[in-house]
């Protein structure tokens, strides 16, 4: 089997792979694109080897595997950037809805007790306490 | 403005598995300061706290999972102002805060928005050394000359917020890692807030160790600066009243 095959093949899988995520909504749109976006730019690569070869001696690279690799490794850095970033939203968003549910269940407590129940403390998960920072 | 002996006080008292000292905290502020309300908001502990707490009397917030001191300080906040209290008094739950000193924070509300009650102000003797000490009085200076005032104890848990305080809290406190001491100075000062401070003396913690080991004290000294760097280089947000009117 030739590089170029195996490249193309790969190149294509992933794309299917990536489509069949989104239609299942395994996967949210702003994650995919990324992926898309490589899984396309390696097949027009592949396709036309001599634009990489153009690209690298137009940015001073001698060996246009270098740019490739290169590439690659800064792609994989913004992504685990982007993914720390989304995360960091997602914690200050359960923070904020643990802050709510607090004040709910008091209230609901309240409403409770001017009824005549006598409302208890919540069960507790042991694995649950975890300090943060 | 009201004077502090009008304002409705609210103690809170964010506890994360505290129910070996919580106890003994709260039948003091009982029976010391019978006429504030008290909030105990059980930072998602895994122990008895919010059994303990309710048996007590007083209220409880449940937090469904352990935020850290900055999110259960802003839970306390907006209760507050839900409940139509004026001022909130954080109190530490593992007893180092003696609640005799909550009357002299409030009534420092008289002049300010924000008093704190700082370990290192010729009262008791609370002393740390090493890189804490280091990182301790760098924040400190920094501090005071944002606040205009002189500040020799902010990271201090133990803290009074005044109305104006209290509304801009609820909104804004930050609940990043020591958001609650420092960053929140910081909000507060570029919100046009007033600080100062009131020399209180420090007790022995009643159950639990402080955290005094070497490299403990170098990590908290490192996020203690990133912290200030980083609050200090965060861009103006809109003020509090045009947010929440």
């Amino acid at each position: 089997m030739s590089g170029h095959l195996f490249a193309l093949v790969s190149a294509l899988v992933m794309l299917v792979f990536m489509v069949e995520l989104l239609r299942r909504r395994r996967l949210r749109e702003k994650y995919a694109a990324l992926w898309i976006a490589v899984a396309f730019f390696v097949m027009v690569g592949v396709i036309f080897p001599h634009m990489l070869e153009g690209l690298a001696s137009l940015v001073g690279v001698t060996l246009p595997v270098n740019l490739v690799f290169a590439g690659a490794l800064l792609l994989l850095l913004l992504v685990c950037i982007q993914l720390s970033a989304e995360l960091s939203t997602s914690e200050a968003e359960s923070q904020t809805l643990a802050e709510e549910v607090a004040l709910l269940r008091n209230r609901v407590e309240r409403l409770e007790r001017s009824a005549g129940d006598e409302p208890r403390p919540p069960v507790v998960d042991p694995g649950a306490g975890h300090p943060p920072g | 403005m009201p004077s502090p002996s009008d304002l409705r006080v609210l103690v809170v008292l964010p506890a994360w598995n505290e129910a070996g000292s919580l106890p003994a905290v709260l039948t003091e502020l009982r029976e010391h300061l019978p006429q504030v309300g008290v909030l105990v908001v059980n930072d998602g502990s895994t122990d008895a706290t919010s059994a303990v707490a309710r048996a007590h009397g007083v209220d409880v917030l449940d937090l469904p999972f352990n935020v850290g001191v900055g999110g259960a300080m802003r839970a306390g906040f907006r209760y507050a102002i839900v409940n139509g209290y004026d001022a909130v008094v954080q109190v530490d739950a593992d007893g180092q805060h003696d609640p005799r000193d909550v009357p002299r924070l409030v009534s420092g509300l008289d002049g300010a928005d924000i008093v704190i009650g700082a370990r290192f102000a010729d009262v008791g003797d609370y002393r740390v050394r090493g890189p804490r000490w280091w990182a301790m009085s760098v924040l400190s200076r920094v501090l005071s000359r944002m606040a205009g005032a002189r500040l020799t104890d902010t990271t201090s848990g133990f803290r009074a917020s005044g109305p104006r305080a209290v509304r801009t809290f609820a909104v804004r406190y930050p609940a990043e890692y020591l958001g609650d001491t420092i960053e929140s100075l910081v909000i507060a000062v570029r919100e046009g807030l007033t600080v100062t401070q009131v020399g209180v003396a420090m007790r022995e913690r009643s159950a639990g160790q402080p955290s005094h080991r070497p490299w403990k004290a170098a990590v908290y000294l490192l996020r203690a600066c990133l912290a200030l760097l980083i609050a200090l280089t965060r861009s103006r947000q809109a003020p509090v009243e045009a947010v929440t009117a």
